[in-house]
């Protein structure tokens, strides 16, 4: 069965002569443990695709469902159960005068935990951080800590679904190999369904075993990694992509 | 064959709280007409490294060093006068994204022309004449148009192209490019780097060129310095990347994903205190 799935998806900004089409009638399927890239450059809608799943958007139409039921304009709480989303840029989406411990706690006290205190403990455990970390401020983190804290906040409600927009692109490369090392444990340990954004060929064909090409808002070509690997690709636009990218990391 | 830039020893500090942060802890290297690469992960002092040869660093943050030679001038005496003839004249820097760069109100055409006018006895019309052929050189499709747009009207790969536009219609002997591309998107990088390579080697000029990425500059450069917590650790010749010795050098290399050679699971560095003690690796010529 399928975890996610969109037909027809369209998403606008702006009313009458403004409105623009981010993501044009986009479909696809993500399988329940599968690991789904989106890749394109920006303005490309891919990043658009994300919020409109995770409902950060009203302006949508078409259908998206999740585990065979389909989704309205309001989410139900057990939606924000099952889906999580972590976002690109680690140094924004931490609230800077919130401890690591009050940005969990508040979380899981959201979504009706109640031993908060152990649950702390073990998902600073499970990303790697420890214990130690849990009364510190976002100031005092590195970036690739930061994200992890990001990650565990994903992690709190145990979702079935974790959105990944650019999880790494504003790390150093160093810290970026930690993280998703980190995301694919995750995904082994908590048979986790991930949809993930980026514009590295590298790191999503590290990460994923299918992806869609996206272009101007539309889905211009869905591949596999082995396709992806041969650069077997239809579509000329997602050649150049393959191709500027095989360039780029040739002379290792 | 002389050198177009002689450092040595060169330190950056700022004053904080706690004492001293060294950012740049004694570095030397020299520049030639080659394509120098600095890699380093943030926080290296490659950055700082930079911008020290061109003094953009603001008090309190100190410089010193042992020789600064660009040229005839001695750098570390240069007056600010001095320096803005410098500046552009004989080296210019491009730096990360064209967003902040740019002068938000000034017309891509006043400010290329700026540049040019600063430096030499120039007429309007010539240097208008100057300007549109610059913007041609760096693959702008109808340059007289876009020399009355602003720079909101531009895209990131046409800020950052009219970046390199206006840093190079000077002539300097010296390109200094700040990650010049990690703004864009893959598909726009490799274009923006073929056009800088092309025109700073049909020039002559010695390119220092910073960058995270190390095998987007082992492409574009003869040399290589690798920076660790404000020291270099290895010097390589860029041909020869996949003989580096260093740890780290190793250890940068392998924690990239390849999407031709997939592997299971990432290298991880592990740092090694000794490596921030270890003295800095010289790379002067």
């Amino acid at each position: 069965m399928s975890a996610i799935d969109l037909s027809d998806l369209t998403v606008w900004f702006g009313h009458g002569a403004e409105r623009s089409d981010a993501v044009k009638s986009a479909s696809f399927s993500v399988d329940t443990g599968e690991s789904f890239g989106l890749v394109g450059e920006s303005g490309s809608g891919k990043s658009t695709v994300l919020r409109a799943i995770s409902g950060l958007i009203d302006s949508w139409a078409g259908t998206m469902q999740l585990d065979g039921k389909p989704l309205g304009r309001r989410r139900e709480r057990s939606f924000y159960k099952a889906v999580q989303m972590v976002f690109q840029d680690p140094y924004a989406s931490l609230h800077p005068r919130h401890t690591v411990d009050r940005v969990l706690g508040e979380v899981l006290k959201l979504h009706g935990f109640s031993d908060i205190d152990a649950r702390i403990d073990k998902l600073l455990d499970d990303v790697g951080l420890g214990k130690g970390f849990r009364f510190r401020y976002p100031h005092q983190l590195s970036g690739g800590q930061r994200q992890r804290v990001a990650i565990a906040r994903a992690l709190a409600p145990e979702p079935r679904i974790v959105l990944l927009d650019e999880p790494t692109s504003a790390l150093d490369v160093s810290v970026q190999a930690e993280i998703l090392n980190l995301l694919s444990d995750l995904r082994a340990e908590r048979g986790l369904t991930y949809l993930m954004v980026s514009h590295d060929l590298g790191v999503i064909g590290h990460m994923c075993e299918r992806i869609a090409v996206m272009q101007q808002g539309r889905i211009v070509e869905l591949l596999d990694v082995a396709q992806m690997r041969k650069l077997s690709a239809e579509h000329p636009y997602t050649r150049h992509l393959l191709d500027s990218s095989v360039r780029a990391v040739r002379q290792a | 064959m002389t050198n177009l830039l002689d450092i040595e020893n060169l330190r950056v500090r700022f004053p904080t709280r706690q004492g001293h942060f060294d950012a740049v802890r004694g570095i030397s290297f020299s520049l030639g007409r080659e394509r120098l690469g600095i890699v380093g992960e943030s926080g290296s002092g490659k950055s700082m490294t930079g911008r020290a040869i061109l003094k953009l660093i603001r008090k309190p943050g100190e410089v010193t060093a042992d020789r600064m030679q660009m040229g005839k001038t001695d750098l570390r005496t240069a007056s600010d006068r001095q320096m803005r003839k410098i500046r552009g004249r004989h080296a210019s820097m491009i730096m990360q994204d064209p967003k902040f760069s740019l002068n938000p109100v000034m017309s891509v055409g006043q400010q290329i022309t700026e540049a040019l006018t600063t430096h030499e006895r120039i007429s309007r019309l010539d240097a208008r004449k100057r300007a549109i052929q610059m913007l041609d050189a760096v693959a702008i499709r109808d340059p007289e148009r876009v020399m009355g747009l602003y720079p909101h009207e531009v895209s990131g790969g046409m800020g950052q192209r009219i970046m390199i536009a206006m840093m190079l219609i000077p002539d300097p002997e010296i390109l200094i490019a700040d990650e010049p591309t990690s703004a864009l998107d893959v598909s726009v990088q490799l274009s923006v780097l073929e056009i800088m390579d092309r025109l700073v080697t049909d020039r002559g000029m010695g390119l220092i060129f910073i960058s995270h990425d190390l095998n987007l500059v082992s492409q574009f450069c003869d040399r290589i310095l690798i920076m660790y917590a404000g020291r270099i650790v290895e010097v390589c010749q860029a041909g020869k990347l996949h003989e580096a010795q260093h740890p780290y050098t190793i250890g940068l290399l392998n924690s990239v994903p390849d999407l031709q050679h997939p592997r299971p699971r990432l290298d991880v560095l592990k740092r090694d205190p000794a490596w921030s003690a270890a003295p800095s690796v010289s790379a002067l010529t």
